[in-house]
């Protein structure tokens, strides 16, 4: 390979795949294998005591698995990355990796329901407090900011849509305090924001949506940006206390820049288990080869839809930064210039019952708790995906009873549009 | 040399050529990556000699273990200083002191000093700083990306497994 810095779509395509070794398969193989034999005993021991590169069981890595890390990690610009079952489990592996019980961290309140659900309900049996601060408001991290405050969680572009988050402010914040930034970049994916540019030092993804992109696999991973240094710093004790797992390594010392990867995978996921299906790996993999392909036709997509949208008489508003005069229009061309992501919300003037019926008329648009998909998609989070928020909980993540998300996807934009009229004229 | 970024090949034909290499603070603790690195080299059919005063006389992994450079009998293609930036400098000038000289000084990973890079380059020495030469190995064969790292390696050249078994593979490819 003679270019030094190969270009994104390059990436997509080629990092972390040569052909196979053992047969020249030239297709990433599905490794679909519980555990690998060992070249001898020697081998194994240097496995189980992290002194060689290799594999042993398929919780713990698998190398279909691991052409989708060092893929994504390519396209994010980060030193390695971990894929797991879900971008959930990425989070959860990211959390037990840097806090102990008591311990805070500090969420955007604009994030993906499930992820709310899971910081204030799920966290709690660990110890693991939420803080929650204002992502339009880059001070009140800052104000949030306690001595056992651990990390900052934000999402980039913000679920359930039309919000583009500062990163770079947040990350000054996070720098000055001296703790991890960690962005959950599913919805612009790397084609559109590489967080770690703006300061993030790691970044969570679900894979499921558009890495993948064709809404057939569940997956997520996150991915190690190499900036944060863990080694002597005892807040963090997974990464600087000599562990007990493995003869008294420290893994911040052994691992440098790519330790946190390493960590959430021989700590982590080695002990509490939501591996990936080498199966699901190799259907993310070839989804991702295409990605900066969809991810730019959903982007152009969901303009026009937006636009026309935005003048049609049943519609109070349309929330896409895309849009010129979206409160959001200036920091959408500074972080994401090639387009402001394809999910996004409209207000509609018949509330709640609207919100219904719209989603009950459409014949394109799938009615589903996805988004990132090929196929348009459709739903009214107040009924589904944020209903068991508090109604203060729901209008401050921006899913209140009028409140329709669109996920924009990849077919004619004309026949998008002629599905919504349609919809919205019934 | 740009001691802020190597090419790869500069790194690739080092470990191409060099066979027999001295490595200054081998450790025989099993979780320090000064005796992993010692292990990992060995397994990939480097000869290494380990250097540590405290050790001397004592076998590392079958190897003999010197007290300092100057004890080892024979040329030595590399000598890799696992010792801080500072310690660094007296050990370069230690290996620029041997005869023959070796045709590479390398500096692990976090460990950097200019000045003696400098000391050595002036002789004709190669220099490599702030790397570790297990990580660039596995970079190069492939092997790293079994564990999600970034090799930042693209190649449509299948791997050249190392013959002695499927875990292992060589950076001849």
């Amino acid at each position: 390979m003679s270019a030094k810095h190969p270009g994104f779509s390059t990436l997509a395509i080629h990092a972390g795949a040569s052909p196979d070794a053992a047969t020249g398969a030239r297709a990433t193989p599905i490794y679909q294998t519980s555990s690998f034999v060992f070249d001898d005993v020697d081998h194994a021991a240097s496995l189980f005591g992290l002194q060689a590169f290799g594999n042993i069981y398929t919780r713990i890595g698998n190398p279909t698995n691991a052409v989708l890390e060092e893929r994504v990690a390519a396209l994010e610009g980060g030193t390695a990355a971990l894929a797991v079952a879900s971008g959930h489990a990425a989070e959860f592996l990211t959390f037990h990796c840097l806090l102990q019980p008591g311990d805070e961290f500090i969420a955007a309140r604009k994030l993906y329901g499930g992820s709310i659900n899971q910081f204030n309900n799920a966290y709690k049996n660990f110890g693991w407090n939420v803080v929650w601060a204002d992502s339009d408001e880059p001070a009140s991290f800052e104000a949030a900011l306690t001595e056992r405050t651990k990390a900052i969680f934000i999402e980039s572009i913000a679920n359930p849509g039309g919000v583009i988050v500062d990163i770079e402010a947040i990350a000054k914040i996070a720098r000055k305090a001296n703790i991890p930034l960690i962005v959950d970049n599913t919805m612009a994916s790397p084609y559109l924001i590489k967080p770690f540019e703006f300061g993030a030092d790691i970044v969570i993804h679900s894979a499921t949506k558009f890495l993948g992109g064709h809404g057939n696999s569940i997956g997520g991973l996150l991915v190690d940006g190499g900036s944060f240094n863990w080694a002597g710093d005892k807040r963090y004790p997974m990464l600087s206390a000599p562990r007990p797992e493995y003869n008294g390594m420290v893994l911040g010392e052994t691992f440098g820049n790519f330790a946190f990867a390493i960590a959430a995978r021989v700590l982590s996921l080695r002990d509490l288990g939501p591996a990936l299906s080498p199966f699901n790996a190799f259907l993310l993999l070839t989804g991702i080869e295409t990605l900066p392909l969809r991810m730019q036709r959903h982007c152009d997509n969901a303009l026009q839809v937006a636009k026309h949208l935005s003048t049609h008489s049943a519609i109070d508003w349309v929330n896409y930064p895309g849009l010129p005069g979206d409160r959001y229009h200036n920091l959408a061309k500074r972080y994401s210039p090639k387009g402001a992501g394809a999910v996004f919300t409209i207000g509609l003037k018949g509330g709640y019952a609207a919100g219904v019926k719209l989603v009950s008329n459409l014949k394109l648009f799938s009615h589903l708790a996805n988004i990132g998909d090929t196929r348009s998609l459709v739903i009214h989070p107040a009924s589904t995906t944020h209903k068991q928020l508090t109604d203060a909980q729901k209008s401050a993540a921006g899913a209140g009873p009028e409140v329709v998300r669109l996920s924009i996807g990849i077919e004619d934009a004309a026949d998008i549009i002629a599905d919504l009229d349609q919809a919205l004229a019934a | 040399m740009n001691h802020d970024a190597y090419d790869d090949a500069y790194i690739r034909e080092i470990l191409k050529t060099v066979k027999r290499i001295a490595l200054v603070g081998a450790s025989s603790n099993e979780s320090r990556p000064s005796f992993i690195v010692v292990k990992y080299l060995l397994e990939r059919g480097y000869e290494i000699i380990p250097v540590n005063p405290g050790l001397a006389g004592q076998t590392l992994l079958g190897q003999m273990v010197y007290g300092s450079l100057r004890d080892i009998p024979g040329p030595l293609d590399m000598v890799e200083i696992f010792r801080n930036s500072e310690a660094a400098g007296p050990i370069t000038d230690e290996a620029l002191a041997l005869e023959p000289l070796p045709k590479v000084i390398w500096m692990q990973l976090s460990v950097r000093n200019d000045e003696a890079a400098a000391r050595a380059e002036a002789r004709g020495v190669k220099v490599v700083m702030n790397r570790c030469p297990k990580i660039e190995y596995g970079r190069m064969s492939g092997e790293i990306g079994w564990q999600g790292i970034n090799s930042r390696i693209l190649s449509s050249k299948k791997p050249t497994l190392a013959g002695k078994g499927f875990q292992k593979f060589t950076i001849s490819r």
